[in-house]
């Protein structure tokens, strides 16, 4: 493997910054890189490798020039197809959109360009990010670079493998239930959920809108800090953008102790249906964060038990409006628009063609959840249980700064295993919904191996403390770089691209 | 066609109540969740943006200055307003709504609890204002080959200008206790409201571009009842005289209905203009589930009392007390203000008098001359091509004796034909009086001449002949003449 594609986006920064690398160099090793590693893992759904190559040009043409470029210009990056993008297609993982250009850039793709970083593609994802094993995708599902019989995690697959494999250093990701962070810990890679509000959802196609945050998705704590501050702060196309200063995320990224941090261990998420790998993997990091200065305490969320089937009414309630605009006419799909079929009939044809399985369900369970009768059984209650959710961080975070769980409570299981049974299937996510529904800061960090596969350690900070999220992730990072190499990068497996049966 | 009740005859059976919902299209500069442009017109789906048309990953943002009109409209209607309230989804399907959800307000309106009391005939009206809410309002389908509905229809157009349009809906409660004064009442009530959004400044209030439409609800039950009767809703009426039409029509309909022994189907109704009846449209047998719930895309909207009270601050003098010291500033009877009141055209007599001319001459004008003007092309009469600045300076003109009544109507043809101002017109038209002695004396002579037993008569003091040439020296000068000097002209001529 090329050396260079193994370096941190950081380190390549600085390494551009400094004249001894080019944005072009670095584009044509990740594309190389990608080229021979995608027939295998399908993680990118759409390459440009033409219009990379001219954006790291342009790059390299301004630094030549003499611009103050940003730490990350010229760094190479993949986006999740579920962002609106003017030069390439924007399916969602999606029948419904194949081939969909959209006429306008989302604010986090419009962000990395004015920064100045190459896009190179667009990664696979579920199905309009339904689904913890990107196997919802109509394109196909992507495989898990440390083993390709195994799922990457769900939805932000794509990103996470593309990432993990080296193919870019860097992606984003959205998270509307655990969408970076559960695909971040099954594939060894950094997935940050920003605080809800805190990078602009304009341009991302909604899933659940008031649970959707844009997110980071690296293979370091630093890198992943570096990412959010290029697509993080105000926007005024989303109106819960939070319109405040964004603390210095890099700086704490670099804090070397975690002297006086307060961490809790949420009690709820240990114990029975966690594998004994996660749990062994886990209680060592907590070690070594008690061993870097952090108090560490056991905190009970009760409410985080109900955190799961809330989430299953409030979701699919709020996708199945927003998916209603998808109805074969002004773009995408249009099925059975042969002159025999009314409007009404070609609407139905094209979502029965265009939307998947796991689609049509939840449109269904959502429709039903928000229907006259049953909005207070379902959609009322579940509110509810969110606002018990919000209450009990609020309690925790009294006592304690951030708190830590295992980002899932299995490392990444195999492909078909859990397809035919979606409540399986949900428990993916179990752990990291409850930052989802209270709207406030979480990540994943790689903390071990088990059995060979990544484990990851989950950190949640309130609403707007995004930077204690990076001081607990980089000191972990570091504890564990001396065991690990930097990170995981000595242990990664050799994909065998003759291996995967399609 | 459809059987009718006598209208004086069925109220001695039946009581009406009446449900108004008024839309009003706000003004702003921008549209409802994005920035482009609120105007009316315009080449098709030229005014249109990702937001608008709710294109995948889009988002809204709502514009504050519609909240602000949507404040005021509450407060002159004597409502609260809610402290904390949020926009909803109403999800359903429709080609010209662009998400397949209207963004709305359902049980967190606004404003709510108001109340507007309406003089009609001498007697006063309350009528409660249930809530005015905020939304946006749809595309603009039109539906081609078949029925020109959407049934049957070969193919649809499609136009998004007016998608995200600011819309504020103002619904009353059911308004009991008119009894034959019902569509009276009703059309008092939204010229009430037509004049109000007018005077706030926040809705051109053009009925018949549909800036501000009615629908209307009526029922009627049994006197002495002590439930509602079965309501049917007319859509889209599009003007003061049709919303009065449309609900005579529908008591007459459903009292035959009624009197048969039959029920009233719950529906709404197409109202058609040409005969003034109504057709039954959508049939609404079943409740329709909108599936409302909180709009996640949006923060909620929360005014703070500080912010209400200055709103306050800037509310126009309210209408009934406007009218009251209007009437009593100008003198007029109650027939004469009434008149000035029902043709729509208060604010611009009030504003030609404020250009000079006399309460009296300001409402010749608009109530005679412009009001069915305004009738025969079917504008309202704040449309018309002419001000009240040069309506006071037609009546200068007379005023100055370069013009006369009669010729003064074709100064305001010339000047609703864009020839310019009143001087103008009398300039290029050739138009004013001929008041020269000579020529007005020429004309005498050969009116004289050509009619010897007239000038005969009047000769032996039959003074009241003299109308007859006075007449024909007017033809002869095409009425350009100067009727009081061609008198004196005669007169002396024969003494």
């Amino acid at each position: 493997m090329d050396e260079l594609i193994r370096l941190s986006a950081a380190e390549l920064g600085r390494r551009m910054a400094a004249g001894e690398l080019t944005s072009e160099e670095l584009t044509r090793a990740c594309l190389a890189r990608i080229e021979a590693l995608n027939p295998t893992l399908n993680a990118f759904l759409h390459v440009d490798a033409e219009g990379a190559l001219a954006a790291a040009r342009a790059v390299d043409a301004r630094r030549a020039a003499g611009d103050e470029l940003g730490p990350l210009a010229g760094v190479p990056i993949g986006v999740k197809d579920n962002y609106c993008t003017t030069d390439m297609p924007t399916t969602c993982g999606s029948r419904m959109l194949q081939g969909w250009i959209p006429p306008y850039d989302a604010t986090v793709v419009k962000r990395l360009r004015e920064a100045g970083l190459v896009i190179v593609g667009k990664t696979n994802m579920d199905e309009f990010a339904m689904g913890s094993s990107t196997e919802t995708s109509f394109y196909g599902p992507t495989r898990n670079p440390w083993d390709t019989d195994r799922i990457p995690g769900g939805s932000g697959g794509g990103s996470a493998a593309a990432v993990a494999s080296f193919m870019v250093p860097l992606a984003v990701g959205s998270d509307t239930g655990g969408s970076i962070r559960q695909p971040g810990a099954v594939t060894g890679t950094v997935g940050v959920k920003p605080t809800y509000g805190g990078v602009s959802r304009y341009g991302l196609v909604a899933m659940a809108s008031s649970l959707d945050q844009p997110g980071p998705c690296t293979r370091s704590t630093e890198d992943a800090a570096l990412l959010q501050a290029v697509i993080g702060g105000y926007d005024a196309h989303d109106s819960a953008s939070l319109n405040m200063p964004v603390p210095d995320l890099i700086a704490a990224a670099q804090a070397a102790d975690l002297t006086g941090v307060r961490i809790g261990v949420v009690t709820e998420f240990q114990g029975e249906g966690y594998e004994r790998g996660v749990l062994e993997r886990f209680a060592e990091a907590v070690e070594l964060l008690r061993a870097a200065g952090a108090e560490i305490f056991e905190v009970s969320c009760p409410a985080f038990t109900y955190a799961l089937p809330a989430y299953y009414l409030i979701q699919p309630a709020e996708l199945s409006s927003n998916l209603a605009r998808f109805d074969g006419m002004r773009y995408g799909l249009r099925a059975g628009d042969d002159g025999t079929h009314s409007a009404e009939q070609v609407m139905n044809l094209s979502r029965e063609e265009g939307f998947g399985r796991e689609a049509k369900r939840r449109i269904i369970i959502g429709t039903y959840a928000l229907s006259a009768g049953y909005y207070d059984a379902y959609y009322g209650s579940a509110q509810k249980v969110r606002t018990l959710i919000q209450a009990d961080f609020t309690k925790a975070f009294e006592t304690v700064d951030v708190l830590i769980s295992p980002t899932t409570p299995t490392v990444a299981f195999r492909i078909g295993e859990r397809m035919s049974d979606p409540m399986s299937m949900y428990l993916a996510d179990l752990c990291t919904i409850p930052s989802n529904m209270a709207g406030n800061a979480s990540a994943s960090f790689p903390c071990g191996l088990s059995d060979g596969l990544p484990v990851g350690l989950q950190v949640m900070a309130p609403p707007m403390a995004d930077e204690r999220l990076y001081r607990v992730g980089g000191v972990l990072e570091r504890a564990l770089e001396s065991a690990w190499g930097h990170p995981l990068l000595d242990v990664l497996p050799t994909i065998d691209t003759q291996a995967v049966t399609a | 066609m459809t059987e009718l009740a006598d209208y004086d005859d069925l109220l001695t059976r039946y009581e009406p109540a009446l449900g108004l919902e008024v839309h009003v299209e706000l003004n702003t500069a921008t549209k409802m969740f994005c920035g482009c442009a609120n105007e009316f017109g315009g080449e098709p789906n030229t005014h249109t943006c990702p937001v608008c048309l709710g294109l995948p990953g889009s988002l809204p943002v709502i514009n504050g200055k519609a909240v602000e009109s949507a404040i005021r409209i509450g407060l002159a209607l004597n409502c609260s307003i809610a402290s904390w309230c949020r926009m909803a989804r109403k999800n359903y399907f429709y080609p010209d709504m662009t998400k397949n959800f209207q963004t709305s307000q359902y049980d967190e309106p606004i404003a709510f609890d108001g109340y507007v009391d309406l003089e009609v005939d001498g007697e006063t009206y309350r009528v409660e204002v249930e809530r005015a809410h905020m939304e946006e309002d749809a595309g603009k389908a039109t539906h081609v080959g078949g029925s020109g509905r959407i049934t049957g229809a070969d193919y649809s157009l499609i136009d998004y200008n007016r998608a995200g349009v600011p819309l504020i809906e103002i619904v009353t409660k059911p308004i009991l206790g008119t009894g034959d004064k019902a569509p009276q009442v009703a059309r008092a009530y939204v010229a009430h409201l037509r004049e109000l959004v007018k005077a706030l400044g926040v809705s051109d209030a053009r009925m018949e571009q549909g800036s501000l439409r009615c629908d209307a609800n009526i029922s009627l039950a049994p006197i002495g009842a002590d439930r509602l009767g079965t309501r049917t809703e007319t859509k889209n009426v599009n003007s003061l005289r049709s919303v009065e039409t449309a609900i005579s029509y529908e008591m007459t309909r459903q009292a035959a209905i009624l009197d048969d022994g039959g029920r009233i189907k719950q529906e709404t109704r197409h109202f058609h203009e040409a005969d003034g009846t109504t057709s039954p449209g959508r049939s609404k047998e079943e409740a329709e589930d909108y599936r409302y719930f909180a709009e996640p895309d949006l923060m909620p909207i929360a005014p703070s009392a500080e912010w209400v009270e200055e709103l306050r601050a800037t509310l126009p003098e309210p209408p009934a007390e406007r009218r009251r010291r209007l009437q009593a500033a100008w003198g007029f009877s109650d027939i004469d203000f009434g008149a000035v009141v029902n043709s729509g055209a208060l604010t611009l007599v009030e504003e030609t008098v404020q250009a000079g001319a006399t309460p009296a001459a300001a409402r010749k004008w608009w109530v005679t001359e412009l009001a069915r003007r305004a009738n025969e092309t079917g504008v309202e009469i704040d449309a018309l091509a002419i001000t009240p600045a040069q309506v006071a300076g037609v009546q200068a003109l007379v005023d100055e004796g370069r013009v006369n009544d009669k010729l003064a109507r074709q100064v305001i043809d010339g000047v609703l034909a864009g020839e310019g101002e009143p001087a103008e017109v009398v300039e290029k038209r050739g138009l004013a009086v001929v008041s020269d002695t000579g020529a007005l004396s020429a004309a005498v002579d050969d009116v004289i001449a050509k009619n010897p037993d007239v000038a005969a008569k009047i000769r032996d003091g039959k003074v009241a002949a003299a109308g007859a040439l006075i007449g024909q020296v007017m033809k002869a000068m095409r009425g350009q003449a100067d009727a009081a000097k061609v008198r004196e002209l005669i007169l002396e001529k024969l003494a």
